[in-house]
């Protein structure tokens, strides 16, 4: 009624408004009345702002208490939208209700701003961490189809040798990433020794630490067999310590993937994946001129496809009929025998690492062990295992697991150094190395070189090409260079490999010397 | 009666902990202050009597403007059509335990799809003249016994303004009735002692057809689409939403975490389901979709609004659920936030996770049970027996007919 005009406005930015209810009696003077009072009200709104002037004129004209005592609150100075963190001040009216009084205010509040709207670095360490827990806890409940997972069991034969650090620690970390209980079982040839404790120790998942009487021999072949034999080896752990869960073979130099965990939960006795095989010969001549062999021969013959792919091999309806093999006659005779050739290295027929079996198998009580599985205790290993099919009395029960093969899971990969190739014990320089040489050509300054002692490198450490050594004059380089190209030809090509782009840049560098001097 | 419910909230939960042994791993049951009744069966505990109303009341409405059926105070019309064909609904008002009358409030729609209410108090008037004077059962207890659904913004007040809905108050004529309403703040005008809070409508086909799989990581930590501030009808700001709104805008719009903006994307959703924190701010009301949506997608809602009534508050645990955090507590929402310990949080997503509390807060068609509208029922059923002293004594009057503003006394 009276404050129709007012509220009329207000609708009309709200809404269409619809309401009219005003007297027909006393509609002409109340309309003059209120055109008055609307400029009235438009003056103050010019000066001090629409909302105060609606508030004091509710205040200058209270209205009679037909309805409910509610009078609006009332904030003489109004703050402006922007805020710091100090409140509006609160002389506001309390909304007073027939029953109560309520803490909250209708009407216009303060935007509350802190002096640093910015994000703290801790909180949002935090929040990543929240993030992460409940990550980790959606997985546990609904990843791998919400069953309990299993642990995963790892076999891994594996002996002290140079590479041993590199490979160990590939598979540690994968071992350490799958969100898994794990056991890992290190099988070593030669004895367990300090050096491979000190390694698996940093893991933080349960090891079992078996030494193998035998050591690890120098042919492929032989290691294959001693492989063998250290895994069966490991099974027996299992079998005697009763581990419940699913066993893996991983191979130390090989390469996981992680989906490969999750994919071998799903194995119920015996499954098989496929791996991918890299028979890397360390040999980039060679390796240049099979590639471009293979692009011909793909040029020629389409259908013909060297999958480096060992693995189950499943007709249409996805039922297991075979196996995928590498293809090894384009190595034939030129694969590697001895472990530091420079040859292709080319796995078995069926490789140990393809293959997961659920640990019941391996139990002495058959509880509801399948008939086709051999007792595992009542084998003989001079008969000869050769692949985990041996296990099975019908290899044709075997699980085709990731997709029925299609899906390659891991790799298979086999490098190894010279034989006698030597490296610190437990990759630690102690005592420190003799001979610091001061970099030049470098982009921070220059630091005053030490004395030189020597020139020749007489480090305890072998042709392992560990120290680039970057000579500080240039007869030094030149001497340095020319003993460098005299080195390769005695060393193994491997080593030329990483020689050769380092003689290049010296080459380079100092044919631009050169061009200064000359300048 | 106490003694009652407390022994049968044992005997429930004790046979409810022995059957679902195994799912405490991913939900937690969730017992509110009535119990554990999300799961009743309210069948046989009440009988529901429907006046039959002319259809101006009702299907007119809805054929003028078939937008009631899936705004979100859509809750009004598929309680009605939920009660025609539940087994509660008895024919014989005499043995009635409670009465409900099929009026379509928020049935007057805008152009634009809002509803407008100043055509309301004279509908709802004009009903209950018509239940009082055809029907005794009205003026037995002058509409205790009576139940109605007002869904809008501030509930029975019938404004969308909140000044205005206070200056009004509660319609008179529904002062005794029991008020099932989205609106609930503590000590306000417009909610009743008695009243029952519902959520708001969500269409449960479209959340359902938005599901993604659980095991996609939760990445983003707090999510929020909608306005901050309403320019059309709030310019200066710091009255919609009482500020809070845009206080989390200007404190956290260079938050990394904290995923908000005003856009409407098509992965709206999604989004959500891949969030930690869902915030649920007032807007010019207090409630919002967004705690429904929050809910059925898992996403712990932090509720800014102060007092706010949520949902069927007796039978569910809001507090175990989602995150309160005081208005002017919002700079600090951050480090609220960060600070909850992770088993907390871990809890409050199992609870979230639990079939029921999703189920209650939904209104499917065709109804299922520990829907919404079982909780209605429920809640109806826990007011029950009634009190002795609702019923009057004959000629016998209460309420008065002619209070409230001049307008709502015309007739409709």
């Amino acid at each position: 009624m009276k404050l129709s005009a007012l509220h009329q406005s207000y609708l009309n930015r709200r809404r269409s408004p619809l309401d009219s209810s005003a007297d027909a009696s006393s509609k002409s003077f109340l309309a003059v009345f209120w055109l008055v009072l609307h400029c009235l009200c438009c003056l103050i709104s010019l000066l001090l702002g629409f909302r105060f002037s609606r508030l004091v004129f509710f205040f200058l004209v209270s209205t009679p208490s037909s309805t409910n005592l509610y009078s609006p609150p009332f904030r003489p100075d109004l703050p402006p939208p922007r805020t710091d963190l100090s409140p509006p001040n609160a002389t506001a009216v309390e909304a007073k209700t027939s029953s109560s009084s309520s803490r909250v205010v209708v009407g216009r509040h303060g935007i509350l701003i802190r002096p640093w709207p910015h994000p703290d670095p801790v909180e949002v360490m935090k929040a990543h961490r929240i993030i992460e827990r409940v990550q980790r806890e959606q997985k546990a409940v609904f990843g791998s189809g919400g069953k309990s997972s299993r642990a995963v069991i790892a076999v891994t034969p594996t002996y002290a040798r140079t590479f041993q650090a590199l490979h160990l620690n590939g598979v540690m970390h994968s071992l350490m990433l799958a969100p898994y209980a794990v056991v890992w079982i290190v099988v070593e040839a030669g004895g367990a020794s300090n050096e491979t404790a000190s390694i698996i120790a940093k893991s933080g998942v349960r090891t079992i630490h078996v030494g193998f009487d035998q050591r690890m021999p120098n042919t492929w072949e032989d290691r294959g067999k001693v492989e063998v034999l250290m895994r069966l080896r490991a099974l027996r752990v299992v079998k005697e310590e009763k581990l419940d869960g699913v066993v893996m073979f991983a191979d130390d130099s090989n390469m996981h993937s992680m989906e490969f965990f999750d994919e071998i939960q799903n194995v119920k006795w015996f499954g098989a994946v496929s791996v991918g095989i890299l028979a890397h010969s360390g040999n980039a001549e060679e390796m240049v001129m099979s590639m471009d062999k293979r692009r011909e021969m793909v040029d020629e013959e389409e259908e013909r496809s060297s999958l480096p792919v060992q693995g189950p091999a499943c007709n249409a309806t996805d039922k297991l009929i075979g196996w995928h093999v590498f293809n090894t006659l384009p190595y034939a005779g030129k694969s590697a025998v001895y472990i530091d050739d420079v040859a292709a290295v080319l796995p078995q027929k069926l490789e140990w690492c393809g293959f997961v079996l659920n640990s019941r198998i391996l139990w002495d009580e058959a509880e509801s062990k399948p008939e086709w599985v051999k007792e595992f205790g009542l084998l003989n290993e001079n008969e000869g295992v050769e692949s985990p099919l041996s296990l099975l009395n019908d290899p044709s029960m075997v699980e085709p697991l990731g997709s029925c093969g299609r899906q390659v899971l891991l790799w298979w990969l086999r490098v190894e150094a010279r034989a006698d190739s030597k490296f610190p014990p437990g990759w630690v320089i102690d005592p420190p190395l003799e001979i610091t040489v001061a970099a030049k050509r470098t982009p921070w300054p220059d630091v005053p070189p030490e004395p030189p002692t020597k020139k020749k490198d007489q480090m305890s450490l072998s042709q392992g090409n560990n120290v680039v050594v970057i000579p500080k004059q240039q007869q030094q380089q030149q001497q340095q260079r020319s003993s460098k190209v005299r080195k390769p030809k005695r060393r193994s090509k491997r080593n030329k490999h990483e020689a050769k782009p380092t003689d290049t840049t010296t080459q380079v560098s100092a044919s631009t010397k050169h061009h200064q001097e000359r300048n | 009666m106490t003694n009652r419910s407390s022994l049968s909230a044992i005997l429930l939960f004790l046979f409810f902990s022995a059957s679902s042994a195994q799912h405490n791993v991913r939900t937690e049951r969730i017992s509110g202050s009535a119990g554990d009744v999300l799961e009743d069966n309210p069948v046989g505990k009440l009988k529901v009597y429907v006046y039959e109303l002319p259809s101006k009341y009702n299907k007119k409405l809805l054929q003028k403007d078939p937008r009631c059926l899936t705004h979100m105070f859509a809750a009004e019309i598929f309680m009605h059509r939920f009660l025609l064909s539940s087994p509660v609904r008895t024919l014989n008002p005499d043995e009635a335990d409670w009465f409900y009358a099929p009026i379509y409030p928020t049935c007057d729609l805008t152009p634009t799809g809002l509803p407008l209410p100043f055509k309301s108090p004279r509908m709802m008037r004009s009903a209950i003249q018509l239940i009082s004077s055809n029907w005794p059962y009205w003026n037995k207890t002058e509409g205790a016994d009576h139940f109605f659904v007002v869904p809008h913004d501030f509930g029975a007040c019938f404004h969308y303004q909140e000044e205005k809905a206070i200056e009004r108050g509660i319609l008179p004529l529904l002062k005794r009735a029991t008020l099932v309403q989205t609106f609930g703040q503590r000590n306000h005008v417009c909610l009743d002692q008695g009243s029952i809070t519902i959520p708001p409508f969500a269409p449960p086909q479209k959340m359902q057809a938005h599901l993604i799989p659980p095991d996609v990581p939760r990445s983003i930590f707090v999510y929020f689409r909608g306005l901050f501030y309403d320019v059309n009808n709030d310019p200066e700001g710091g009255y919609y939403a009482r500020g809070a709104r845009a206080a989390v805008w200007e404190n956290f719009k260079n938050n990394p975490l904290f995923d908000i903006s005003t856009d409407h994307p098509t992965t709206y959703y999604e989004d959500m389901q891949r969030s930690i924190f869902c915030l649920c701010p007032l807007g010019w009301a207090p409630w919002s979709p967004r705690l429904v949506e929050a809910v059925v997608f898992g996403c712990i809602p932090v509720i800014i609004a102060d007092d706010i009534v949520l949902p069927f508050a007796d039978a569910i645990p809001w507090e175990e659920i989602g995150v309160f955090v005081a208005e002017k507590d919002v700079p600090e929402l951050d480090t609220i936030l960060t600070s909850i310990p992770t088993e907390v949080i871990l809890r409050k997503q199992r609870l979230l996770a639990n079939p029921s509390m999703k189920q209650a807060m939904l209104f499917p068609q065709p109804a299922q049970p520990g829907d919404a509208f079982h909780q209605i029922l429920n809640g109806l059923a826990r007011k029950l027996p009634h009190d002795g002293s609702v019923y009057l004594k004959a000629g016998e009057k209460v309420l008065n007919w002619t209070a409230g503003p001049v307008g709502d006394l015309k007739p409709w």
